[in-house]
């Protein structure tokens, strides 16, 4: 009886306005569940995925943004949990590496055909 | 027969041993037969033999698994004898020790059919080639024997083996790792020749040429083989997605990236002769990536940092093999690439300039995917602190850098090589100009989609249709657009046109899926109906049933849709041997995509009613991922008969010129 109880607590209840449901979801398939290995709130049937589940609906029911959910989850869970590395210090490189590569890439590719002959070039006949 | 039974195990380590001495010999041989051909055939003789040996040697553990021959270590830890047939030979490599031998198997072939298929190879590369794959095949060799042996016997054996992980018990994922390891192990040989060319300093067309064939087996394998793990994920983890930017999958992603981007640099060097240094960096990095990808699944590094230090010996070995390898084919590039530099200019528009474009997008998105696995890594050893890098930071990075090489992918090759006319190239593309639009606009309006997926889906189109404005131009030219010339239109054109078809068939059911998959949740008791997606879902009954080796929880529904019924019967299975449980969704393929199905929890109401939560999703062409993978791999398969052919031909034009007089052949 206890048993069946406690299950009933765990479940999660969609929210009636569906554009916040939606945002849940969304939510939900960024955030780890913490007993899991690699496996998101949204697909996890352990109690605390549900309960965290349950946090984010909490959360935005009582107006938070997304981001501010972001936060909350990183301030009790770790920034772990959170599947969105947050931009800080700490990710600044991580968020800048693909406009580095591309810039210095680039600048490569410039820099090599300038080192190259002079054109102009004549086209040559593409296909064999 | 039981005595000679007992020592399968230790002739199988023996076989591999004297493979492993073979393969050094292999490898001084060819190194030092730069210019002595009796070595290069000694070194040759060589990797065939010690292809023999390590197939004798895999099969030799294959017989342990399908005896079940508990006393070896690997066989008690990943077998049981209630285990299907088929699944017993794939334990072979599903875990560690088996599939680090068929790691080293696979090099010994690769080294086998270098040594065997020259090619239009000179000799000193050819021989250092074969000499280098033997180095490859040695180290891996060194280190299964000596860290991972799966020869290993267990003292006492057990009488019953601990199974194989129910997960991998699946045909997808039987031939997974055998398809991935051909991959990653196929980029060894354009490694080898790479360093060949660096050793030669000769980077010339005929070596370019011989890269081709190689690259485009390893991109073919890895492209199967990544997509068979992700339809695999999809249905057999019931998480109801495919991809996951899970740092194991994109282990297998990043050389995945590298050889796509050498095969299309190795045709700009064939027929141009430039980029012949970046050609050769990318073999090197290719190779690089692979090893890394086996050292991340392999070491526990990928987990955690700390996971590491729970097998420090193998973890640091693979590390030590890693940093020799692409160290050695570091030092070599920056020692020699310099003269390698053959300037062949091009114009800024042209078919090289895109194809550098090409390149440059998929090397940005490699070393995307290469920093964003390492950084949480990086930063646990730095820091101490635990972060995440998920699939919002790789979907933010990577689709704006695949939709440029998207954009350009229909375009080179109407572009002609040193100076290309983009106008011209466009007329031929209006049709798929137009389609794009229209896909951008119906994404938009129709389905609701924002921005992004209109955009998604546009380019999609573009390079779906684009895809063939290369053969359509063929065929316009030297002639009037008949039937009969179409059908004999170089069967490189079409394999082109298939492998970039398929690319745009992958990046519709990805952008679609992604953007328009719906999901549900239902409690159902046995009788109980709920409607998502149009469809009615009814729970008939809950039943126990018994595989062969598991016992599996079936719940029988039913699935109405616009007056017609099907059954459906998602499953949660318990195998007592390995102690897991999995889950089988039920899954109802249409033509506009997947009805999925997997059982969740079950619960029992205060009356004692018994019920089970059911996740409904509707998943969007998702069937169009895979088989626009398949279409780029049969793409990649065709590519290679062409490049067969056209060897074939060149060898009849070379012995024709070598004997001008026909009659002088004597017949046979």
């Amino acid at each position: 009886m206890a048993l069946a109880l406690l299950v009933f607590a765990a479940t999660v209840m969609p929210l009636s306005d569906p554009a916040l449901e939606a945002r849940a979801q969304h939510i939900e398939r960024e955030i780890r569940c913490v007993v899991c290995e690699n496996e998101p709130i949204s697909q996890s049937t352990a109690d605390i995925a549900t309960d965290m589940r349950n946090r984010v609906r909490e959360r935005l029911t009582a107006g938070d943004s997304d981001s501010e959910v972001r936060a909350y989850f990183r301030e009790r869970f770790g920034a772990f949990v959170v599947m969105r590395p947050e931009i800080s210090p700490m990710t600044w490189a991580l968020w800048a590496a693909p406009a580095v590569l591309l810039v210095g890439g680039a600048f490569a590719v410039i820099s090599l055909r300038r080192g190259r002959e002079e054109g102009p070039f004549e086209p040559e006949e593409a296909d064999r | 027969m039981e005595g000679a039974k007992l020592m399968i195990a230790e002739t199988g380590a023996f076989l591999a041993i004297l493979a492993a001495v073979l393969s050094l010999a292999q490898g001084v041989l060819g190194l030092g037969g730069g210019n002595k051909p009796s070595f290069s055939a000694a070194a040759a003789a060589c990797a065939q033999l010690s292809l023999g040996l390590l197939a004798l040697s895999f099969l030799a553990l294959v017989s342990l698994f399908l005896t079940s021959d508990f006393s070896v270590a690997v066989v008690a830890n990943n077998s049981h004898t209630l285990k299907p047939l088929i699944y017993k030979i794939a334990g072979t490599w599903g875990n560690h020790e088996g599939s680090m031998l068929l790691w080293c198997l696979i090099s010994a072939l690769f080294g086998a059919l270098l040594a065997t298929l020259r090619g239009g190879l000179s000799q000193g590369l050819w021989s250092r080639a074969v000499g280098v794959q033997g180095l490859v095949t040695l180290g891996a060799l060194v280190y299964t024997l000596g860290l991972s042996s799966p020869f290993a016997r267990l003292d006492p054996a057990p009488f019953q083996g601990g199974d194989l992980n129910p997960l991998l018990q699946d045909p997808a994922l039987a031939i997974h790792p055998p398809l991935l390891y051909l991959g990653y192990v196929g980029l060894s040989v354009p490694f080898s020749l790479a360093l060949a060319a660096l050793m030669e300093g000769e980077a010339n067309a005929a070596w370019a040429k011989a890269l081709r064939p190689w690259t485009l087996v390893a991109w073919a394998s890895l492209t199967v083989g990544i997509a068979l793990g992700s339809y695999w994920a999809y249905y057999e983890l019931g998480w109801g997605g495919w991809w996951f930017w899970d740092p194991v999958e994109n282990a297998s992603f990043m050389p995945w990236l590298a050889a796509c981007a050498l095969l299309h640099s190795a045709i700009v060097t064939e027929r141009r002769g430039s980029l012949a240094s970046w050609t050769i960096l990318l073999a090197i990095i290719g190779f690089a990536l692979a090893l890394l990808g086996t050292f991340l699944v392999r070491s526990g590094a990928l987990t955690s940092v700390h996971a590491f230090a729970v097998d420090p010996a193998r973890g640091t070995a693979v590390l030590v093999l890693f940093s020799l390898a692409v160290g050695a084919g570091l030092s070599l590039y920056a020692w020699r690439a310099p003269t390698l530099m053959r300037p062949a200019g091009f114009a800024a528009v042209s078919r090289e300039s895109f194809l550098v474009l090409n390149n440059l997008g998929l090397a940005i998105a490699a070393g995307t995917v290469l920093i964003g696995t390492l950084y949480p890594l990086l930063i646990e050893a730095l820091t101490g602190q635990l972060i995440s890098v998920g699939p919002p930071f790789f979907d933010i990075t990577f689709a704006p850098l695949m939709a440029v090489v998207l954009l350009a992918l229909p375009v080179a090759p109407l572009l002609a090589w040193r100076r290309g006319d983009v106008r011209t190239a466009l007329r031929l593309l209006w049709p798929a100009g137009l389609a794009a639009g229209a896909a951008f606009g119906l994404g938009l309006l129709l389905v609701g989609g924002g921005f992004w997926t209109g955009l998604g889906l546009a380019v999609a189109v573009w390079a779906m249709l684009g895809a063939f404005a290369y053969v359509y131009k063929r065929w316009g030219q030297g002639g009037p657009r008949t039937a009969r010339r179409l059908a004999t239109l170089p069967l490189a054109a079409w394999a082109m046109a298939l492998a970039h078809f398929g690319v745009g068939v992958f990046t519709l059911g990805a952008v679609a899926e992604t953007s328009f998959r719906t999901e549900s949740a239902a409690r159902l008791q046995p009788g109980e109906t709920t409607t998502f997606a149009g469809r009615t879902v009814k729970l008939v009954d809950i039943v126990e049933v018994e595989g062969p080796n598991y016992y599996a929880t079936r719940v029988r529904l039913e699935v109405t849709q616009g007056g017609r019924t099907v059954a459906a019967a998602p499953e949660r299975r318990f195998y007592p041997a390995a102690d897991r449980p999995t889950t089988e969704v039920a899954i109802l393929n249409s033509l506009t995509g997947d009805f999925y199905i997997a059982l969740g929890e079950s619960s029992t109401s205060e009356s004692g009613a018994l019920s089970y939560t059911l996740r409904l999703y509707q998943h969007p062409m998702v069937h169009l991922i895979f088989f626009g993978a398949l279409l780029m791999a049969l793409g990649g398969g065709l590519g290679l008969a062409a490049l067969a052919r056209q060897r074939s031909r060149e060898r009849v034009a070379a012995a024709a010129a070598a004997v001008p007089l026909a009659g002088a052949v004597p017949a046979e």
